[in-house]
């Protein structure tokens, strides 16, 4: 079953509307509360990148019985180092993002830590494809 | 099975019931349908929250009571009220008034609920402090709220405080007091006088317990009517001597920030459902963080706008901050805190049981296929929300046919020839019906 969604980048006020969504249907499918939380989180957080550093964005979420699959994908500067971005509290954010409450270098360790797999693809001034997958039956 | 058992004590009085869809369309859970012109109400939805019953036009829905004789069966017939019910009367009847025509109409001893709210509070503040302690921490007290959590919110059950509310602790205080002055616990009946119908189904139907430890329940409107009628008939008795003022804190606890006000921590109080429902949506979704105690009641204006009180809630609110403002009893001390240590023993609740209405299958693959059917019958239904269909919404009803229980059918919208139909054209525009064709072929 798939659903799609748009991202508009520097939406601050839309943050959590597609994992709000997500949510409601992980509930109606029955899905344990545990993994419930740790999409809604992973969404979450690939959305407020997505408003905080891109221009816009397409999430594409596929669930099955198996395995949720969300993918991301955004047309923005994209990360010049990836291994970087992923520290903990590394953040390219400006300190305008910061003042409210964003940008605290924790989206990407956080999504790596509620996903299953991550997968991350980018390319600098163009854009980044985000996968996230969390399985189902463990 | 218990959890197929859920007692309600809204009922619809099917003969005065005009099926109007009032009720269908403020059902904070959708848990009303229309049936052969009737609103019925699926019972294990309901949260017992009352919003139907404010909403019918011809009070179709009505609030189980019992008759006041069944204090009878009991020696010592115990009226346990809440605080709120002294709001109810006009400023000249004070509370020993009130607590005097209890007894004339039958009753042996009066209680008030709140005493318990102090230790409450204190068991509060000692979870808020614990290391384990589940943030947002959300009060147990309005047992509307407990049941939107189980059916609504399952995701936030482990949020719930596991304190009993202070109906009960105050009950098993009562119980206690009497039996050790000499009285057969057998012999005592504690009755509840409830400005609302959940307090009515947390008695019968109690989350957390396997009983309650209060008898019965009788509504305030009419026990109001009982004791108006003693007070033109006696009005000059005044020979109460079990009168108990509450302290401050015991006073407001049943209003909105009663409860949160006590606390130094991050604290909110939320109430009316819908504003309720708003907020848990986006704690569900990690929106909100970094709020520690969670107060949040159902009715506007919490108990003072419970659907069986008769004075308008705000001029009730307005009585009790006026009674607390005037109330110099700070540190009043009533015999409930020599029973702090039974009574700590026995405060806390067991799990409570997630009963979620919202998941479509157990199954996950069944589950995916009826979502998938949903989506296909919402490109059909014309998304107005008009509920004559029986069902709140278009996407309930398209919930409905997914689980069998509804037919397509139902929808007006969808009947033949009203895509050329020019008025129905002019109200919904031309291209509204455009799928009707598609759903006919």
């Amino acid at each position: 079953m798939q659903f799609e969604y748009k991202i508009k980048g520097g939406d601050f006020s839309e943050a959590g509307t597609i994992s709000s969504k997500l949510k409601k249907i992980l509930k109606q499918l029955n899905i344990d509360n545990k993994i419930i939380k740790k999409v809604v989180i992973a969404l979450y957080e690939a959305e407020v990148n997505v408003i905080a550093h891109a221009y816009n964005g397409k999430v594409n979420i596929d669930i099955d019985t198996e395995k949720i699959e969300i993918n991301i994908k955004d047309k923005g500067p994209g990360i010049e180092n990836i291994a970087k971005a992923m520290e903990k509290g590394f953040s390219t954010a400006t300190s305008k993002v910061r003042e409210m409450g964003f940008g605290a270098g924790m989206g990407l360790p956080n999504i790596k830590k509620n996903s299953d797999k991550l997968d991350i693809k980018s390319k600098v001034s163009e854009g980044t494809n985000l996968k996230i997958i969390t399985f189902l039956n463990k | 099975m218990q959890e197929n058992y859920f007692y309600h004590a809204l009922k619809i009085d099917k003969k005065q019931c005009i099926g109007c869809t009032h009720c269908i369309s403020v059902c904070p859970t959708q848990a009303i349908r229309i049936i052969n012109g009737k609103a019925e109400i699926i019972q294990n939805r309901c949260v017992d929250c009352g919003e139907c019953y404010k909403a019918c036009p011809v009070s179709a829905i009505k609030v189980e009571d019992n008759d006041l004789n069944i204090i009878n069966k009991f020696k010592y017939k115990v009226a346990l009220i809440p605080a709120i019910l002294r709001s109810q009367f006009p400023d000249n009847i004070n509370e020993s008034k009130i607590f005097d025509s209890l007894i004339q109409i039958g009753f042996t001893h009066v209680y008030e609920v709140e005493l318990s709210a102090d230790l409450i509070s204190k068991k509060v503040k000692e979870e808020l402090k614990s290391k384990n302690c589940v943030k947002p921490l959300i009060s147990s007290f309005c047992p509307a709220i407990v049941r939107l959590i189980q059916v609504k919110f399952p995701s936030l059950i482990d949020n719930i405080i596991k304190i009993k509310p202070p109906i009960d602790i105050t009950a098993l205080y009562i119980k206690k007091h009497l039996s050790e002055n000499g009285v057969d616990p057998k012999d005592i009946g504690i009755f509840y006088i409830t400005p609302c119908a959940a307090k009515i189904a947390a008695i019968y139907s109690p989350v957390g317990e396997i009983k309650s430890v209060v008898n019965g329940t009788f509504n305030l409107n009419n026990i109001y009517n009982r004791i108006f009628k003693n007070l033109i008939k006696n009005n000059e008795k005044d020979n109460n001597s079990q009168k108990i003022n509450l302290t401050k804190t015991q006073l407001t606890w049943c209003l909105t920030n009663g409860e949160a006000k006590n606390y130094s921590c991050k604290s909110l109080s939320i109430d009316g459902i819908q504003n309720v429902i708003e907020y848990l949506e986006k704690i569900e979704t990690q929106k909100i963080k970094d709020v520690d105690f969670l107060e949040l009641r159902a009715c506007d204006e919490s108990c003072a706008g419970g659907i069986l009180n008769v004075q308008n809630r705000f001029l009730s609110v307005e009585k009790m901050m006026k009674l607390s403002k005037e109330n110099t009893n700070t540190n009043f001390v009533s015999k409930i805190t020599d029973y702090k240590e039974f009574l700590e023993k026995k405060i806390l609740i067991e799990d409570i049981k997630p009963r979620s209405m919202i998941k479509l299958d157990e199954n996950l693959d069944q589950a995916i296929n009826k979502m998938e059917k949903i989506q296909k019958i919402m490109n059909f239904l014309p998304k107005i929300d008009c509920g004559a269909c029986g069902a709140p919404t278009c996407l309930a009803l398209a919930e409905d046919i997914a689980q069998n229980k509804a037919d397509i059918s139902q929808c007006i919208f969808l009947k033949k020839n009203i895509n050329t139909d020019k008025t129905v054209e002019k109200i919904w525009g031309k291209n509204r019906f455009k799928n009707i064709e598609d759903y006919e072929s």
